[in-house]
């Protein structure tokens, strides 16, 4: 084990992969000399050269295209794009084609592909570029969805994402990127896509969560431990697939869920677990399941207002104690 | 039977005003001093925003700010050309373009401070919202001027962009659309030889991005960027055959961006000092100072006071923004939609 932070850990991953297998590349835009806008390709062109770690012109959805073309032809791409705003402009690459070629051509293909980027609120960057987009992805078949929480997940899903044959959307939260925990040297520790992790555990109220909001929901749970609730925390890790194992086994054992989502609360990513919850652990439910959301606005430029739009240590507090009183 | 020339075109560079500040007399625009001095002065102004802008983030009172130190006379040199009544599709690089056609300094302060409300553009201005995205807004100007041609309405649309924006489908896409149905817009490429850290050859392997619109089928041409009578002239001319009905042109001013991309870049990373040292000599303000002392209307006593009067201008929009009352909550969702939803009408009245 040693300390590093999460963008250390995601560099490590890279660079381990790119040692392990001669077929990974990494292309995007400011990935070479600059080393990606948040630091993340540090050394890899002084390591690995122009071919396999390539900047690329200002066409996020042509780097998507062609990373998908490579990925027929035989390589390993990971795509780098600035920040998951600007994947919007490469939905129609990753939507219509990468979730669907597989499929389409008959399984004759693997997409051996993994589109990574930044995702997240709380770095004052306004509407634009400041969105939580998870749910847009979850929605499409196809796809895998992972967004870690901790340095040592980040390296271990980032790992399994790029031996994984199929088409991986990748998020790192721009927050987290300095924070810091201990990650495992064993450059063959892998963190399985689709597994859940509880990263606390307590017997009253399943808090569910995922990327920096499982960071808060541990804030919370800490907080509310002094008061005398004791509160699981459920780390999602993967979105797609939702690990709809561990969701359930924890929540049959507290009765009680808090479901944390950093997106707009409508057809959010908690109403989709909300749901799964009711369908599979309605005889046990002591309390209706609560969602901790992102407001329903294009987020503020103001800093101030910003952190009233994202769910938040105190929100999270008060909507266990809401599931405690039993609230409907 | 030999292969037939079907097509063959010439890319030009337009150049009035060389780096001594002497100008080819036969290619002036007609401007007077008065003109001229105007002209000079924007330029001092926009450069005295870039600094104190600077100044603010250093001490955290704006956020990231991206410095359009160099671009002046592109800057300046196209917005003068632009009439009331023409709209303006600017990207974030184009303070000059806004101080040129007279929004409230303030607001823009304001804005970068974090703040949308210096986006609230006063009614007699045509500028649309900043536009980060890169190039997004090429074809809501290609639509603004369907509309304008709709509404037999005889103005031009003006996009500004830089040149990373030329790799982006928008880009190809709205040239294509704008080619096709000729339409009354004006593409302006402030082309500062660098979109972050990939300088231009890395973004296009074509000789010019100028030459890109010969695709589309209308002209483009190039201009010395920081000469800003090439500049005028170029986009004096594109306006008035755009207002005329004869289609799309496309201005690539070739200038450089002498400061970081944005105040969050440091690019003494991936660019030489020697290139920055080359292109500050080629500076837009001192060309034409030299131009107007030898001309005999510029004196060491009227530059120190525009100068002056430039920083005097920025004390006071400084003073007022801070004189604005921060956003309340509230806000965020006053203009989110023309109606609120049952739900955003909750999460407002929860707040
Ligand atoms: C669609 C999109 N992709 C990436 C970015 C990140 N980004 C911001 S500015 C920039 C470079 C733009 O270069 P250029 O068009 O030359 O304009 P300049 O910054 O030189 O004025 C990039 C890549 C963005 N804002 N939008
Ligand atoms: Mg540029």
């Amino acid at each position: 084990m040693s300390e590093m932070t999460y963008r250390d850990a995601l560099n490590l991953a890279l660079k381990e992969e790119m040692r392990r297998d001669p077929t990974v590349v990494v292309w995007g835009e400011d990935v070479a000399l600059y080393e990606g806008s948040f630091k993340v390709t540090r050394g890899l062109v002084a390591e690995f050269g122009e071919e396999r770690v390539k900047d690329t012109p200002i066409s996020e959805n042509t780097i998507v295209g062609v990373t998908i073309g490579a990925a027929m032809g035989g390589l390993r791409p990971v795509a780098e794009l600035m920040t998951v705003n600007f994947a919007l402009l490469a939905m129609d690459q990753i939507v219509n084609h990468m979730s669907k070629i597989r499929s389409m051509f008959g399984g004759q293909t693997n997409l051996p592909l993994v589109v990574r980027m930044p995702g997240g609120g709380g770095s004052q960057l306004a509407a634009q570029h400041s969105q939580s987009l998870e749910t847009f992805f979850m929605h499409c078949p196809g796809l895998r969805l992972v967004y870690p929480a901790t340095p040592a997940d980040a390296k271990g899903l980032l790992k399994s994402a790029i031996r994984d044959n199929n088409p991986v959307i990748f998020l790192e939260h721009e927050l987290l990127y300095n924070s810091k925990g201990e990650v495992p040297e064993d450059p063959e520790f892998l963190v399985p896509i689709g597994k859940s992790e509880v990263k606390r555990s307590g017997d009253q109220v399943t808090i569910v969560a995922y990327a920096r909001m499982t960071v808060l929901a541990l804030q919370a749970a800490e907080d509310l431990a002094k008061e005398g609730i004791s509160c699981e925390v459920l780390d999602l890790r993967s979105l797609a697939p939702l690990d709809d194992e561990g969701i359930m086994a924890s929540i049959r054992k507290t009765g009680r869920a808090v479901v944390v989502e950093e997106c707009w609360r409508t057809c959010g990513l908690g109403a989709e677990i909300s749901s799964r919850i009711f369908e599979n652990c309605f005889d046990i439910l002591q309390a209706p399941v609560q969602r901790v959301s992102g407001l329903d606005v294009p987020m503020p430029y103001s800093r101030e207002i910003e952190k009233i739009c994202i769910p938040r240590k105190e929100t999270i507090v008060q909507a266990v104690k809401e599931v405690m009183q039993g609230k409907f | 039977m030999p292969n037939e020339v079907i097509a063959e075109f010439k890319v030009t560079r337009m150049s009035i005003l060389d780096e001594n500040g002497i100008a080819d007399v036969a290619l002036m625009p007609e401007l007077s001093h008065e003109e001229i001095r105007k002209m000079y002065e924007l330029m001092l102004l926009a450069r005295a925003f870039d600094q104190r802008a600077l100044a603010l983030q250093r001490e955290g009172r704006l956020g990231t700010y991206p410095p359009i130190m160099g671009q002046e006379a592109a800057q300046v040199g196209s917005a003068m050309a632009i009439k009331p009544a023409d709209w303006v599709f600017p990207s974030f690089r184009e303070t000059g373009v806004h101080l040129s056609l007279g929004y409230p300094i303030a607001q823009i302060f304001q804005y970068w401070s974090g703040d949308e409300r210096g986006q609230l553009t006063p009614d007699n201005l045509n500028i649309f919202p900043f536009c980060v995205s890169v190039g997004t807004h090429i074809p809501h100007a290609v639509g603004a001027a369907m509309a304008a041609r709709y509404r037999r309405d005889p103005i031009a649309v003006v996009a500004y962009f830089g040149d990373g924006a030329t790799s982006k489908g928008d880009f190809h896409e709205g040239f294509n659309m704008a080619g096709v149905f000729r339409l009354p817009v004006v593409f302006i490429c402030q082309n500062n030889q660098w979109a972050i850290s990939i300088p231009v050859k890395e973004q296009t392997a074509a000789a010019s991005l100028a030459q890109k619109a010969v695709a589309y089928g209308f002209e483009g041409i190039q201009v010395d960027g920081n000469d800003v009578f090439a500049v005028y002239c170029a986009t004096r001319n594109a306006l008035e055959k755009a207002r005329g009905n004869g289609g799309p042109t496309f201005i690539e001013c070739l200038t450089y961006r002498v400061a970081d991309h944005t105040t969050a870049d440091d690019a003494g990373r991936y660019r030489s000092s020697e290139e920055v040292a080359a292109w500050r000599a080629r500076d837009p303000i001192l060309r034409l100072e030299r131009f107007m002392a030898a001309q005999g209307f510029w004196s060491e006593d009227y530059g120190r006071e525009a100068r002056s009067r430039a920083s005097a201008s920025m004390d006071e929009a400084v003073h007022e923004m801070e004189g604005f009352p921060p956003p309340a909550a509230a806000d965020m969702f006053e203009h989110a939609c023309a109606s609120l939803s049952p739900r955003q009408t909750r999460q407002q009245e929860g707040l």
